[in-house]
């Protein structure tokens, strides 16, 4: 290694009831790309968020080029040279690329000044961008744009970039490691968080890895393998799903033609879609966030009412049934976001149980609730799941989140479902529940139920999914065998680089 | 009926100062809503507005003295609404109605000793030439001092959430206020700040009908016109130029029909009263069906996560 560009050294952080950090230290030399990898509740967040300045370490110290560096708020950090790109984009939909950017700047120059500023930098690294148009508009893949040229035009020295990769299509990801490597040239740091490996192998110069907030090993990503890097993350060897032989039956559910408009001015409106799904199969539906994936669960659940026969369960059209009437012809669904739709957060288990597996497990006589019956429910998912809790009274608010998936995806497959509809359901679970959730998915299928399984995770669908599809502005791709897709066949389904040219300089 | 006795120059300088209070309300209801925070207290700030100035003009002499009065009153109440929805994270639904009620009844205590009483009057606007034109004077350059500082407040407002830095960071707070903490600006510290300004522009309306409009005191004296503001912001989408236009429609129509009432014109009465507010609303509902952009943030409260 080089210089050193940022040190750090003993850095701890605790929240109540949690170490985050505990005593971690590294360096980040010159112009390297530094990965820190992690699973989730690692403790990788809480580390970037004290070197940008949001959060104070309790202990611990950090040397920017040799001098202490204790940044009180972002605005000291990015006057340090420091920039962040977030993973949950801190963008506002409502203003537009010029405007976001003079907010995340200290001395934003006239508007229109920054206007040709934007431009200018922004076709340099080849990342092309209008800077009037209102980013609610704009691509997964644009509004990463806005953040790092918000990045770019303050000229940092590090670059923290945090699951960048996650909310891209591979060609769009193919773009972004061309820039980062052009930064890197040009002698820029790049903190860079993932959980994806074979991304960092090829990235990435040097990688930290976090477990449970302890800095457990660093390594060359190029000259260790996957499979070694994920042991260090995870503690323990991880064994992957099985797939079984699985025998498809007839089909469980149909779609055809189906448009249902956009919910909401930010919301996408589904375009003829078509989809059918047999028994004993899993279907993947892929696709970059915001592409329609929230609208066709609601559509699959019943939340969304359409034409009788544009839904059917077999032969029987159940368009116009709500979610309860589906619930009991067996269409059972598990939403993305686990709080607030999934799950009453400030409810308990039982209450949480009881709320879906009222009508199929009986858990409802005469308008009475049956409470014992809920409790021995929510117990059984506790057990059969391995969620981490102390009981069934408890809050789902009170679970982590991969907990509250485990749970949430439980209380579906117990209920033994004709179809399931899935969205994301590993999403934010560490790598062992997420084998396990999708192993019961597995299981279930090949239980003969039919499973519609919509995620971001490529690599998850590519491992239980027999058909693939993708969603790209509200339409699905025609269905195809999953077995033997190429990341660059199923990177085209998602709408290649949703027609973000790379500028040729 | 006798409609030749209605003077259209007098109609429209009356008009004007009939909208000045629900101006003042809504435009300062309008940058706190910007900023993603919804208070319904306008009317209680209001009506202590009115009694505080209105007895500071008494006891002063001032009617100016008492606007300053108000405003303060008025900023002061709504920094009972801010320790509560922004350090005590209460709803802001409810800490919004019980301040309405909080001010409706704290109002009527303190303005019991001045029922009946004659407020000093505000010198009117007096330009020579300017102010002697006919139809252009009486109803551009012969108003009092506070009309003028409603309209410069309007414009004033406008300018700034366009074109300065100050009103994009309101307008972020407001939009998103995860991601401007992120970018490290203090959502709370702004938001206290719009709803002290808030607080202080009710205030004004509120004594602009105790010293000007009516004038005189009396218990409940703002009538619903905190409301109007409120629903004006929503239905105005938000635009400060709309705000006005809102505002002078409604200050026109609760004219136009006192001068019917008073012409006799057959329609029963009850009617022409509830006509401002059905007008109002029903042409700023037409206007807004374009697009309504709501702050993202509004009503949400704001918690600084780890």
């Amino acid at each position: 290694m080089t210089e050193v560009l940022l040190s750090l050294k003993g850095l701890t952080k605790a929240y109540p009831g949690v170490v985050a950090n505990d005593s971690v230290s590294f360096d980040i030399g010159a112009g390297e790309v530094h990965a820190l990898l992690g699973e989730n509740g690692a403790g990788k967040s809480t580390l970037v968020k004290m070197i940008y300045g949001l959060v104070k370490p309790d202990s611990g110290e950090m040397l920017l080029r040799g001098a202490p560096f204790a940044p009180n708020e972002p605005r000291q950090a990015r006057a340090d040279g420091i920039a962040m790109v977030f993973q949950h984009f801190s963008l506002f939909d409502a203003l537009n690329v010029a405007e976001n950017i003079a907010l995340g700047m200290e001395n934003p120059p006239k508007m229109g000044d920054l206007a040709s500023r934007i431009r200018e930098v922004s076709e340099a690294y080849g990342l092309p961008l209008d800077p009037y148009r209102t980013v609610g508009d704009l691509s997964a893949g644009e509004r990463q744009r806005v953040e790092i040229i918000r990045c770019l035009l303050q000229d940092p020295k590090l670059l923290i970039m945090d699951e960048p990769t996650s909310v891209l299509t591979p060609q769009e990801v193919e773009i972004l490691f061309q820039t980062l490597q052009k930064l890197r040239a040009e002698g820029t740091s790049i903190l860079y968080i993932s959980h994806k490996l074979e991304e960092i192998r090829t990235l990435c110069d040097h990688a930290t890895i976090l477990r449970l907030g302890k800095n457990v090993g660093e390594c060359i990503p190029a000259e260790t393998s996957a499979s070694e890097m994920a042991e260090l993350m995870v503690g323990a060897a991880l064994t992957p799903p099985m797939r079984g032989k699985r025998d498809l039956g007839e089909v469980a559910m149909d779609i055809s033609g189906l448009s249902v408009p956009a919910p909401s001015a930010f919301g996408t409106a589904l375009r003829n879609v078509h989809l059918t799904v047999r028994r004993g199969e899993i279907l993947g539906i892929g696709g970059v966030a915001g592409n329609g994936q929230d609208e066709l669960l609601s559509v699959l659940s019943g939340e969304v009412l359409t034409d009788s026969d544009a839904v059917k369960l077999g032969r029987a059209p159940i368009g116009h049934l709500g979610p309860v009437a589906r619930r009991q012809l067996g269409v059972l669904a598990a939403p993305e976001e686990r709080l607030g739709h999934a799950a009453a957060p400030d409810m308990s288990l039982t209450e949480n149980a009881m709320l879906t597996g009222a009508t199929r497990e009986g858990l409802v006589k005469n308008g009475f609730l049956k409470w014992t019956a809920a409790k021995d429910f929510a117990e059984r998912i506790i057990k059969d799941f391995d969620v981490r809790t102390p009981g069934p009274e408890n809050a789902a608010r009170s679970l982590s989140g991969g907990n509250l998936q485990k749970f949430v995806i439980g209380r579906e497959v117990l209920q033994r479902p004709e179809v399931l509809v899935v969205n994301q359901p590993t999403w934010g679970v560490d790598a062992s529940a997420a084998a396990a959730i999708r192993q019961s998915l597995l299981d279930l299928a090949a239980g003969g139920a039919a499973v519609i399984c919509i995620s971001q995770d490529l690599d998850e669908l590519m491992e239980i999914s027999d058909t693939f599809a993708a969603l790209n502005e509200g339409r699905l791709s025609s269905p195809r065998p999953a077995e033997g897709l190429t990341v660059e066949e199923i990177g085209l389904m998602m709408g290649g680089a949703h027609g973000m040219e790379v500028a040729h300089v | 009926m006798d409609l030749s006795a209605i003077n259209p120059v007098l109609l429209i300088a009356s008009l004007m100062v009939a909208a000045t209070p629900l101006l003042f309300a809504a435009i300062g209801e309008l940058v706190v809503e910007k900023s993603g925070v919804l208070n319904l207290g306008v009317e209680g700030m209001m009506i202590i507005g009115a009694v505080a100035g209105f007895a500071t003009a008494v006891e002063s002499g001032s009617p100016l003295l008492g606007f300053v009065a108000a405003a303060g009153a008025g900023a002061a109440l709504s920094i009972l609404f801010a320790i509560l929805t922004q350090y005590a994270q209460a709803n802001q639904v409810a800490s919004g109605l019980s301040l309405t009620l909080f001010g409706l009844g704290l109002s009527a205590l303190m303005g019991q000793s001045y029922v009946g009483i004659k407020p000093p009057q505000m010198q009117k606007l007096d330009i020579p030439l300017l102010s002697d034109l006919p139809v252009i004077g009486p109803i551009l350059f012969g108003h009092d001092l506070m009309l003028y500082v409603a309209l410069m407040l309007i414009a004033a407002v406008w300018a700034v959430i366009k074109f300065t830095r100050i009103g994009l960071v309101l307008r972020a707070v407001g939009e998103n206020h995860d991601a401007a903490h992120a970018l490290g600006y203090k959502v709370v510290r702004i938001r206290i700040i719009a709803i002290l300004f808030g607080g202080a522009c009710a205030g004004l309306g509120g004594a602009y009908i105790s010293l000007i409009r009516v004038p005189q005191w009396t218990e409940g004296m703002t009538a619903g016109i905190g409301w109007i503001a409120l629903a004006l912001v929503v239905f105005a989408s938000w635009k400060p130029w709309r705000v006005l236009l809102g505002a002078y429609l409604f200050g026109g129509v609760t004219v136009v029909q006192l001068n019917l009432q008073a012409a006799g014109v057959a329609i029963p009465v009850e009617y022409l009263a509830m006509s401002p507010y059905l007008i109002t609303i029903l042409v700023l509902v037409i206007l807004s069906a374009d697009k309504s952009s709501a702050p993202a943030a509004l009503g949400r409260n704001f918690h600084a996560a780890r």
